[in-house]
């Protein structure tokens, strides 16, 4: 009798600890949350520096590019920097300018040559939902290769790349098969002014 | 019985038929959107026309009043025909006819000469009946008055031809004929005065085109065209051969070669490119219309306007609703040999308020720069058959446009300023650019960008009859005025 009571006490036992185990497990794989996201428990994370960028959007009239002052997260290096900078031009202006890039057009990848030149490499929605005509093709091409060249110091000329291949033209106007130079013949000759909706 | 209803039934349809069987020949009538014909009834040695065949080309209302009358309604202004009177009143002004209008076979008919008098006044455009060639002109589309005269001058005929107002002339001489060409929608073609047994025949042939037929007899032709603030004047002397000894055994000399007088410069062949195209429609206007179909339709209705008026030829990259690539347009117009290169294109923006015509020339980089400047530099003098050289410049294929910047650039300069006063054009009408199409193309190229699709206004303007011809006549005057200023003979 006695041994039969040990029996049951240690089948119970075992059965609880494995009732314990799936449901931390279960906890563990039901989470939402990244691995890497701070606890509720650490400290209040420092407030992320910025730099102010000249970014260049559509102007109201959508005809010129008009550059404007945004604060951007401060990256470490000039490579970091090219990218936060063109995540922020792929964002939607702020008011009264228009886009003149895609909505949801994503960086895939940025870097720099030793001799200048830039390569963004963006997602296929430029191409494919851009509404085309030769002026607003000039503007979407030279919204991304002045903003990258007016940026970053040593960048002469800037790349577009799409779906990480090169391509003949976002919309079927504007040769970028070859790197690209600033051009400000599209740009109100204005100082840069900052938005009126951040 | 029977036969007195039957023979009663003949007579009603002999008397309803009469004016048909007293047709005179058609009206020409030349607008904006071509030239078509309007048919004629003598009614009382009156010439007349049916109101609802004008409405084709005038659109209008037509009702009768109680009074026997008619009242005719156009664009909200009314003009008024009291029943048997030969007068009309206009929008409250009374305007005086040859005839009354007159009611038969179920139609109103008007004497030809209410359409400038009376319709005239308040129809959109303006009308004007030429009554000597019978030709009924609609609109701002050129139709100058032409007289041809036909007389001795020394041991040949001078055969003068007179354009007024003056117009674009190409004057191309065959073996036996003499064709005048005018840059004009139609021609008023005035009865030949004169005549010689060296020419068998001077016609005025649609649209704008007058031919004088030689005879067997006739020599030598030389042919100059003069302008003055009036007149263009195109002076044709044929030369009639001495009459060869029958003794002589000689063979007759051979037969001239063709000539051109004059070349149209250097432009021989033009090369349209209507941008987009099968599954890449280009811009979407707000009201549907697609880039790909303004293009095309844009592209065939110049080449019809620059083969007519220019006797040039006209190669297209695309004549369907196909995609075509980059490189194959390239191909299509270095293949053809092309002395000139017009892309065709509309606009977008995201603001609808955009709007503006825009001619783009290509820009060339630091790399095309260099291609530009060591294409001299680098030409190569290769040996031919028969002995002595040829100089063969190269150049790299995919900047082929760098040598014909400049005068792309002026071909540019040329369309905008054919643009003003016609077109809206954006506050920077010329812009260079590095354009994809352009790059490889060896001849002088534009892109144009003729208004934007994303504007309501422009969109209208693009879709419309109107709106196109004004499109293609600018083209055509840039084209030819290139073409007059070309220098003769095309580049290697």
């Amino acid at each position: 009798m006695k041994r039969t009571l040990l029996f049951g006490l240690a089948g119970f036992s075992a059965l609880a600890l494995l009732a314990w185990g799936v449901n931390v497990g279960l906890q563990y794989l039901a989470r939402t949350e990244s691995p890497d996201a701070p606890v509720a428990a650490a400290p209040p994370a420092a407030p992320t520096a910025h730099i102010t960028a000249t970014l260049f959007y559509g102007a109201r009239e959508g005809l010129l590019l008009q550059p404007v002052r945004v604060e951007v997260p401060l990256a470490e290096g000039a490579v970091a920097q090219g990218r936060q900078i063109v995540r922020a031009l792929l964002q939607p202006p702020p008011a009264p300018y228009v886009p003149v890039i895609p909505a949801g057009t994503t960086l895939k990848a940025f870097y720099v040559t030793s001799s200048g030149d830039a390569f963004v490499d963006l997602s296929s929605d430029i191409t494919a939902k851009h509404p085309g005509g030769t002026h607003a093709e000039l503007l979407t091409v030279y919204a991304i290769v002045n903003t990258i060249t007016t940026n970053l110091q040593g960048v002469q000329r800037v790349q577009l790349l799409v779906d990480g291949h090169e391509a003949d033209s976002v919309a079927g106007h504007v040769d970028v098969r070859r790197p690209l130079e600033r051009d400000l013949a599209l740009v109100r000759q204005e100082p840069p002014s900052s938005p009126a909706v951040q | 019985m029977r036969v007195l209803a039957a023979t009663a039934v003949l007579l009603a349809l002999l008397l309803t038929s009469l004016p048909l069987a007293q047709s005179p020949a058609p009206i020409g009538v030349v607008s904006a959107s071509g030239r078509r014909t309007l048919s004629t009834a003598l009614v009382n040695d009156q010439e007349y026309v049916a109101l609802d065949d004008v409405a084709a080309f005038v659109p209008m209302t037509i009702r009768e009043d109680r009074q026997g009358g008619v009242s005719i309604s156009v664009r909200g202004k009314t003009i008024v025909a009291p029943r048997d009177r030969a007068l009309v009143s206009v929008d409250g002004r009374v305007v005086a006819l040859p005839a009354p209008l007159t009611r038969m076979g179920g139609r109103w008919l008007a004497p030809v000469d209410f359409l400038p008098r009376a319709l005239g006044l308040v129809a959109e455009s303006r009308i004007e009946y030429r009554r000597g060639s019978r030709l009924l002109v609609i609109g701002a589309v050129r139709v100058p008055r032409v007289t041809t005269r036909v007389e001795p001058a020394g041991t040949g005929t001078r055969v003068t031809v007179e354009v007024a107002p003056p117009t674009g002339v190409t004057t191309i001489t065959d073996a036996d004929r003499v064709v005048v060409r005018l840059d004009a929608d139609a021609i008023d073609f005035a009865p030949v005065t004169g005549s010689s047994p060296t020419i068998t025949q001077v016609r005025g042939d649609a649209p704008a085109t007058v031919t004088i037929s030689l005879a067997p007899s006739a020599g030598d032709v030389r042919a100059s065209t003069s302008n003055t603030d009036t007149a263009a004047r195109v002076v044709i002397d044929i030369t009639t051969p001495a009459q060869a000894p029958e003794s002589s055994a000689a063979p007759p000399p051979p037969a001239a070669p063709p000539v051109l007088t004059p070349s149209k410069g250097g432009v021989q062949t033009v090369v349209l490119d209507p941008g987009h195209g099968g599954d890449d429609a280009g811009v979407r206007g707000a009201g549907g219309t697609l880039e790909k179909q303004v293009t095309l339709d844009v592209a065939r209705r110049l080449k019809t306007v620059l083969e007519a008026r220019m006797g040039v030829r006209v190669v297209l990259t695309r004549d369907d609703d196909r995609l075509v690539a980059p490189d194959e347009r390239t191909a299509t117009a270095n293949n053809a040999k092309g002395d000139l290169f017009v892309s065709l294109h509309m606009s977008s923006s995201p603001a609808p308020a955009t709007t503006g015509a825009a001619v783009y020339f290509m820009r060339l980089d630091r790399e095309g720069e260099e291609t530009r400047r060591e294409a001299g530099a680098q030409a190569l003098a290769l040996p031919v058959l028969g002995g002595g050289t040829r100089v063969i410049e190269t150049i790299r294929w995919d900047l082929a446009q760098a040598r014909h910047v400049e005068d792309s650039g002026r071909l540019a300069n040329l369309l905008a300023a054919a643009l003003e006063g016609h077109v809206p054009t954006m506050p920077q009408p010329v812009q260079s650019a590095p354009l994809r199409v352009l790059a490889g193309l060896n001849m002088p190229a534009v892109l144009f960008e003729m208004g934007y699709l994303t504007n309501a206004g422009q969109e209208k303007s693009a879709t419309g009859d109107e709106g196109r011809s004004v499109l293609v006549q600018a083209i055509y005057d840039a084209v030819n005025r290139f073409a007059l200023a070309a220098p003769a003979g095309r580049q290697p």
